[in-house]
């Protein structure tokens, strides 16, 4: 029924949305080539390409925040010029960016009607903007406390407080960035359902995401970049995942990386009754206990911020807590005082930090530098008493970043100036290549290109082949269920329940992940 | 203590609190949209010498007023070149402000006066009169009401009065009205206002330019109310006293005049009593003057509660892609 209106409606209407040949360069960079597409009234198109293929700077276009060097935007068949934000406003365009623009310290209320007030004086503009908002959270699913401070506010619903944002501004397309990386299983399926009211409202949407699931569960129609170009558009009925990988990276892509299954030897890692509470008095971790054997990979799922990063800073040896944790049978201290990264390593943990940037490397460092830290004191690096062998260090870091992959395999390159996937190539070179007997990984593909995930799945479960343990925490379901051999679910400080991937799915996970045991 | 004591600290704590409550206003526009501002110091200074100097040549305390607060003005426009246009450092430009107005006032005071950078004495129109509110001196005579209207409320200059109207003023300009929300939005988030459609730039000056207004304002009363003239670094910390206020009223406007009035009672009772006798133990007269300067220092070592300072507080906006 629905489908029957939606292409009665593109039989008749003009384009909701239509770029014609937009062109963009920035320097030698060409970032948007000769991109066209149609978008037609009251339906959900996707665009997904990998970081760094030219969404950003095509929504950037639209948006009004960048000019295109050529081409044209036409809204409802009428060429229209988008200067600045403020006409992308004026001609129906809103945008929910990956990062939301909230002020933390505002109501609900003020966030909306900042920059749509009507009049000098605050009062009438929240009046009209508290009874507007009670329409809109009756017509779309879109219920957020008009008072409630927005910084008290889940993610969830501070991502509805962006939505409300753009259609107390009379938006008819709506572009949403990335929209669920933030945001639980449940969450998303309440987006989900929000977009789709939307779209029955004859609203236009367009979802700019790199989630293959996503543009296969909602949408009607997506678009594919790779380097700057549409390589297509297709009816989302028409494709599969694998087509559409394909069409992203511009070769086949494992989606799924084959794995046998695992033969755990002895415990590595034992984990009982571990507490930890925080500088603010608030209880962190409330009595973990769990085993990772040789050859294994045990998945912690969880929602991000339910203790599941305070406890990889305990296991990598810069956290302090109570408890017992030993580790190859030898018990880690857990003060804090006498343990460091170092102490951790010389027991054979190796660690992938879940915020890469701002623990797994010094960004304007060198690669080779990079790869140096936290085995600096390698004797293979020391040249006599006084000096380090840089030279050493330097041939290692080429083989390393040949061996992992890294492009380009410049090793007197600064880290900052590496993509998201060879940045974590850079980390992973380091800490798998020293041979741990365990290795700490904390979201080891977020923000990393669909390309690089195969080849970073790959090594995983390789170090786990060669009889390692390995501890994966991630927020991506997708990749707990397919790289874990056990899954642990992390709920507010504590272990919801251990789950077999032959066993569960994400709806059992999502669940847990939620707090329903 | 008898009344008349108590009125005339209180009369004093009014007197001395007034240009730390209007630099600490003037603070907090700019604080509060995202302009760091350690140069209130440096501005208040520039202000008292040329509202002094040129309330000295043209005899006209009003002219005098005008030249004080265009060289305010004119400082903020440098500090918001420096921090809006250039993204330079706040930091560093407020201390650049506080160096030159520091140099440059007793430079140019040296030069047209010879007095060693001192301007001369004000008298008569050169200087703020103080104004007898209606009925004063008829209502004089009522017990308890009587003295605190006569003594406490009436007979001040004009530029107290205005410091105090300023309060609610502010508060009703940045809680009720658009510009008042667009402001404080522009100090804990300009992405927001930036993809909002309102440009960051237009608002951060709005609020630099009133942040120049009201060190104008408190420099003038300085030099034209408080004294009679203008003396070499008048100001005297007070620029840095009223950011410790602006701190300890958490970034508000009403708790900033009991902030700023609690510094000039401490002032006024350390002007008023020279050792205090505290039955054996005498606190010499140093440690009294010292007071302020020692509850500034408590309160920026963050004794006073949490105090989080709007967020985008010192950073200059760059646009992301």
């Amino acid at each position: 029924m629905a489908q029957a209106q939606t292409s009665e409606r593109q039989a008749t209407a003009a384009p909701a949305i239509e770029l014609r040949g937009i062109s963009k360069a920035f320097g030698p960079v060409q970032a948007n080539k000769d991109i066209s597409i149609r978008v037609m009234p009251g339906t959900i198109h996707g665009i997904i390409g990998e970081n760094g293929a030219g969404k950003s700077t095509l929504m950037s276009i639209l948006y009004g925040f960048y000019k295109a060097d050529a081409g044209e935007i036409l809204i409802g068949g009428t060429p229209v010029q988008i200067p600045d934000s403020q006409a992308a406003i004026r001609a129906g365009i809103g945008m929910v960016f990956q990062h939301f623009k909230l002020v933390q310290t505002f109501t609900v209320l003020e966030n909306v009607v900042l920059g749509a007030e009507d009049g000098a004086l605050l009062r009438p503009s929240l009046a009209k903007a508290r009874a507007s908002l009670q329409q809109l959270a009756r017509d779309y699913e879109l219920e957020v406390d008009p008072d409630a401070v927005v910084e008290e506010l889940s993610v969830g619903h501070q991502q509805r407080v962006e939505i409300l944002k753009a259609l107390y501004r009379q938006a008819d397309i709506l572009i949403l960035d990335e929209p669920t990386g933030v945001l639980t299983p449940a969450e998303a399926d309440h987006l989900f359902r929000i977009l789709r009211g939307l779209r029955a409202q004859g609203k236009t949407v367009i979802l700019i995401t790199h989630k293959l699931r996503e543009i296969m569960e909602i949408t009607d129609t997506v678009s594919v970049m790779r380097r700057g170009e549409m390589t297509a558009t297709v009816t989302t009925a028409e494709t599969s995942p694998e087509q559409l990988a394909e069409l992203m990276v511009g070769r086949k892509v494992l989606l799924h990386v084959p794995k046998g299954p695992a033969n755990p030897g002895a415990v590595v890692l034992s984990v009982e009754d571990l507490r930890m509470v925080d500088e603010d008095g608030v209880e962190r971790l409330k009595g973990i206990s769990l085993q990772i054997r040789a050859g294994e990979i045990l998945g912690i799922a969880g929602v991000a911020g339910n203790g599941q990063s305070e406890l990889l800073k305990i296991l990598g040896g810069f956290g302090h807590g109570t408890g017992r944790i030993t580790m190859n049978g030898v018990p880690v201290d857990l003060t804090g005082r006498s343990s460091d990264g170092q102490t951790s390593r010389a027991q054979g943990i190796a660690h992938v930090p879940e915020d890469r940037q701002h623990l797994g490397l010094i960004m304007d460092f060198t690669a080779w530098e990079n790869v140096a830290f936290g085995y600096h004191h390698a004797p293979e690096y020391q040249k006599n008493a006084l000096f380090m062998d840089n030279a050493a260090l330097m041939a290692e870091t080429q083989a390393k970043m040949e061996r992992f992959d890294v492009r380009p395999p410049i090793p007197t390159l600064a880290a900052k100036n590496f993509s998201g996937g060879n940045q974590q190539k850079i980390v992973l070179a380091r800490e798998i290549e020293r041979n741990p007997d365990l290795l700490l990984v904390g979201q080891p593909t977020r923000g990393v290109d669909i390309g690089a995930i195969e080849f970073i799945h790959k090594q995983i479960v390789a170090l786990r082949d060669a009889g390692k343990a390995v501890l994966l925490v991630s927020v991506e379901l997708d990749e707990i269920l397919s790289l874990s051999d056990r899954i642990a679910v992390m709920f507010d400080g504590r272990i919801m329940g251990e789950r077999l991937p032959s066993e569960t799915d994400e709806r059992e996970l999502g669940l847990l992940m939620a707090g329903v045991a | 203590m008898d009344l008349a004591t108590i009125l005339q600290i209180l009369d004093s704590t009014v007197r001395l609190g007034t240009p730390l409550l209007l630099a600490c206003l003037a603070g907090l526009f700019s604080e509060r949209a995202g302009i760091f501002d350690i140069g209130l110091e440096g501005k208040m200074l520039m202000a008292a010498f040329f509202s002094g100097a040129v309330a000295a040549i043209t005899g006209s305390v009003l002219l005098g007023l005008t030249a004080g607060v265009l060289s305010s003005l004119l400082l903020s426009a440098i500090h918001g070149a420096a921090s809006i246009t250039f993204r330079g450092n706040q930091l560093i430009s407020g201390v650049a402000i506080n160096f030159l107005a520091s140099g440059l006032t007793v430079l140019i005071g040296q030069k047209w006066f010879q007095l060693g950078g001192r301007t001369p004495p004000l008298s008569g129109d050169g200087r703020f009169a103080p104004i007898t509110l209606p009925f004063a001196e008829t209502l004089r005579e009522v017990p308890v009401i009587g003295p605190i209207y006569y003594e406490l409320i009436s007979g001040h200059s004009i530029l107290v009065y205005v410091a105090f109207a300023a309060v609610p003023l502010s508060w009703w300009l940045l809680y009720r009205t658009r510009f008042g929300l667009r402001l404080r939005a522009v100090g804990e988030n300009p992405a927001a206002v930036d993809t909002a459609g309102i440009s960051v730039v237009r608002m951060r000056y709005a609020a630099v330019m009133i942040c120049g207004l009201l060190t104008g304002l408190a420099g003038a009363y300085l030099a034209t109310a408080l004294s009679a003239g203008f003396v070499k670094e008048m100001t005297a910390g007070r620029g840095y006293i009223a950011l410790a206020a602006l701190i300890f009223a958490k970034w508000r406007p009403v708790p900033a005049l009991g902030a700023t009035m609690l510094f000039g009672l401490l002032e006024a009772i350390a002007n008023r009593y020279q050792n205090i006798d505290l039955g054996g133990v005498v606190l010499p007269v140093q440690f009294m003057q010292a007071l302020p300067y020692i509850l500034t220092v408590v309160i920026l070592a963050g004794f006073i509660g949490k105090a989080t300072p709007p967020r985008a507080g010192g950073e200059a906006y760059v646009k992301e892609r």
